[in-house]
Order: structure tokens, then sequence, then C-alpha cells
């Protein structure tokens, strides 16, 4: 399974949506994902990759991580499992 | 000053997963103390305990609330949903603002401390979910019942060890009855029943490897439970206008600290809570039939208990019934109080009095009617519930028939 595919499936059952109903423009708000479903869906990103995502709920835009939307986060999760693998 | 009753109960501990089995199993003195069922118990040299058997959070919770919801917050939950459904109330408009729920716990999410640390100490894992702190704090279980119930007045946790469910429910007890708000969730729960729980009380060597024999010559100790009871305190004439069955009638209660010793307990300091408790309810000792005692089966609270009842009672003490409902659901710490109250509401409505089970040796430090291993039918006029805890805090709630 592709890093993107993982990363939808986490989200989807975040949202309790089918994975089909996230597409790449989605912002964690359009999909009913709140401040906690948040944390608890980046532990699960952490969890299935193994990575640490540099996350602070207090400042997200000030995070090296780019929560906006499904795709920016999907770059971010590449980019860090790049990181690891290099 | 506003009379106080209770218009519902709700329950899940080692004898029954509701009130009616509970109490049917107080009735035929059932004991359900048993072998205890977790990871890594062959490690432990107290294996038995008062645990919740047949209980799935599945069916019950949906996942989201699994991941945030403790044992002693499921337990909470369980226990809050029968009591409001016997209560039959909802919280709107000015009722929901002024109600709240007042809860007991001496430990909060233990389990989940201990399966954490676990996760980390022992499996040596960086990372543990995000949900571990609203999961384990002691108000968990509280702050639960308020969103599920529409409670925005008062709303806390009191942790007083084994005393904490009888100092919960005199804090609501006192806010029904003062006015400041007409009905009032109240009680406690206890899930301590995991390695590390058990563990930490291995420690004191104050347990029983065998069994719970309260006010016995031969006891050996407490044996833990877990579980949770759940009550709706109601100002009188709140359920009278709206045609509430009341189950019984808070007429009083009292604390004290001993202000002597972290674990042994004080005759004085237990004879002033009860003293205090009578004062409060504004009755004579004689007219007192029943005290569900604290009788934890250990060598020092029994006697000592016994020694302060008959210190209040004079005379009367050997002419009143004191058992220990503990040899049957095990002592469920900071919840014990909650799941006992169930005892004396029993002995008040039905007039059954349940029994101290495991009985088996007088001892002349015990010497009063301790109903041993048999329930008794009785008429109970008033009704007292004793709690002494650890560090020296005791609290007493006196009930009445009504």
């Amino acid at each position: 399974m592709s890093i993107k595919d993982k990363v939808i499936d986490i989200i989807a059952e975040q949202a309790v949506l089918e994975p089909s109903d996230v597409s790449m423009d989605s912002t964690l708000e359009s999909l009913g994902i709140d401040s906690l479903g948040l944390v608890e869906s980046i532990f699960a990103i952490e969890e299935a990759f193994d990575i640490t995502v540099p996350f602070n709920a207090n400042e997200p835009e000030q995070s090296d991580f780019d929560i906006s939307s499904v795709a920016s986060i999907i770059a971010g999760i590449e980019a860090l499992v790049a990181e690891q693998n290099a | 000053m506003n009379r106080v009753v209770i218009t519902g109960a709700g329950t899940i501990n080692a004898l029954g997963h509701n009130v009616a089995d509970t109490l049917e199993a107080m009735r035929e003195g059932r004991c359900g103390i048993g072998a205890l069922e977790f990871r890594d118990v062959d490690r432990l040299a107290i294996k038995i305990g008062g645990q919740v058997k047949g209980f799935e959070a599945e069916g019950h919770f949906n996942r989201q609330q699994m991941t945030l919801y403790d044992r002693f917050t499921q337990f909470t939950l369980m226990a809050a949903k029968e009591a409001m459904a016997q209560s039959g109330l909802e919280f709107h408009g000015e009722l929901s603002a002024k109600a709240g729920v007042v809860l007991g716990t001496a430990g909060g999410g233990v389990s989940t401390w201990d399966a954490n640390y676990r996760t980390v100490y022992e499996e040596g894992k960086n990372r543990v979910h995000p949900f571990v702190v609203p999961k384990l704090m002691n108000n968990a279980a509280a702050s639960h019942v308020s969103m599920q119930y529409n409670l925005k007045g008062p709303s806390f946790t009191v942790s007083t060890a084994c005393a904490s469910s009888n100092h919960a429910m005199a804090q609501a007890f006192q806010m029904v009855r003062s006015g400041m708000s007409p009905a009032m969730l109240t009680g406690g729960s206890e899930s301590m029943l995991c390695f590390g729980g058990v563990k930490a009380w291995e420690g004191l060597r104050v347990m029983s490897k065998d069994a719970c024999r309260p006010f016995s010559a031969n006891r050996n100790g407490m044996v833990q439970g877990e579980g949770a009871a759940i009550f709706v305190f109601e100002d009188y004439e709140h359920a009278r206008a709206r045609g509430a069955e009341i189950l019984a009638e808070v007429v009083g209660f009292a604390m004290s600290s001993d202000a002597t010793d972290i674990v042994m307990p004080s005759k004085m300091g237990a004879a002033r809570a009860i003293s205090g408790a009578l004062q409060d309810a504004r009755i004579n000792p004689e007219q007192v039939c029943y005290i569900n005692a604290h009788g934890t089966g250990t060598a020092a609270n029994d006697k000592t208990e016994c020694a302060a009842v008959a210190d209040v009672f004079g005379p009367h003490a050997d002419q009143l019934m004191i058992s220990s409902t503990k040899a049957m659901h095990g002592h469920l710490i900071g919840g014990t109080g909650a799941v006992e109250l169930l005892a004396c509401i029993m002995a008040l409505r039905d007039g059954v009095v349940a029994p101290t089970i495991g009985y088996q040796e007088f001892d002349p430090e015990c010497a009063l009617d301790i109903v041993p291993n048999e329930a008794r039918e009785a008429p109970v006029e008033y009704a007292l519930s004793n709690a002494f805890a650890f560090g020296g805090l005791n609290a007493v709630l006196a009930l009445k028939k009504i």
C-alpha cells in the first residue's frame, strides 16, 4: 500500500468515512475531524510509519508540518518517510 | 433546608450489572469474589478480587468513546444510565444549569496509567496514545456524565481514598439540601484491578489471599473489588411534584478527620463522624436499626469500628444490626460507599438486611450483631453508612425509610 493510500485510510477511519470519500483537496475541517481527532490521526500515522511528526497543537501554523489539506499532509509524511530512509 | 430523596440508582459491580441483580445477590448472601483475570496475574501474591465479569465495552460504547473511556468511566456511565432511567429526570433549561455531578474515586484511570507505563517502560516504546491524559484523569468519569446528561452546574470529583464516595455523596446531599440545586447525580467508581493496581496494594501487606471475612476472629485482610454505583439525589418537593418513585431519604451526614496516622484508624475519629451524622440528621441513637459498616476485614478496621459504634450507641449497640457487604463485592476503594448505599436502600425500602458473609469465628473485639452469613428480614427506619479512609478521613451518611 502506498503512503498516500495508507494516510487516506487513517484519515477516513478517523472521519468515519469511506477512503473514496476523502479527496486530496479535502481539509480536516471539511471531513469533520476536530482537534482531538487530529492528534489521534497523527498518532496513528506515527505508529503506521514509525516516524515522529513535528506537530504542536498550540501552534499548528508554526509547525514544520502542513495540515491545511489531505494533499499537504501526505506530502509531509512522504518527506518524513524519505528522510528516515535516507 | 430542603428534604433530599434518592429517585434513581444504578450499579455495576462483582455481584451484578444492575441494581436488581446486586440486591438479589446481597439477599442471597452470594460471594462475587473470585480468581482475578488479567495480564501478569501470575506475578501477584494476591490473586483474588471482586472483579466485574462478563462486561464488554463493545456494544455499549462506540469506537471513539472506547478510546476515551477508562474502565472506571465505563462503569460510571453504565451505572448512571440505569440511575437516570429509573429517575425519569431530564435536564433542560434552569434545572440543567443548576444540576451537576459529584463522584468519588481514589485512583481514577489506574488501568490507563498501568497499560501506558507498560508500553513505555516494559516494551520500550516512545509514543503513547494522545488520549492518555483525558482518559486517566480522576474527573474523567464526572465530566463524561455531565456531557451525557447535560449537567451544567457544579461537577467535580472527590478523592479521599476509601471514603471518596461517601464524601462525594455528602457534597451532593448538601447542595440539594441547601437549595443550591434541585437535583444532583452522585456516587462513585473504581477500577484498580490490574497488575500495577493490585501490586501496589500487596506492598502494604493488608490483603487477604483467600477471602474477606469482616468481624470474624480469623479475618486476614481485605479483598479489592471494582465497579460503580450512581444515584440521583433530588429535592423531595421536586420529586413529589413530578410523581417520581422515591427509594429512600438522605437525612444527614458528617465528616471527621482522625489527624493521627496515615493508615491506622482511630476510634475517636470514627465515633465523631458517626455521632455527627446522628446530630445532623436530628435523630437519637436508639432510632438507628442498621449500619452498613466500613468492615474491611482487616484486623485494625473491624475492631476499631466496633469500638466506635459501641461508644456512640452505648447499650443500643447490642440492639442494632451492623453488616459489611465487602465480603460479597470486595472493597471498591473510592467507589465502595456508593455500592454499599444500595444495601442501606434495600434495608430501608425492602426490610431486608444484607449479611456479613464469610463469618466463621466469634471475635470478642467485634461483639455486635453483624448479621452473620444470612440476610435478615427486619423493619429498618433509619440506617447509617460508614466509610473510614486511609489518611484518617471519615464520612458517615444517615438515611431514612420513606
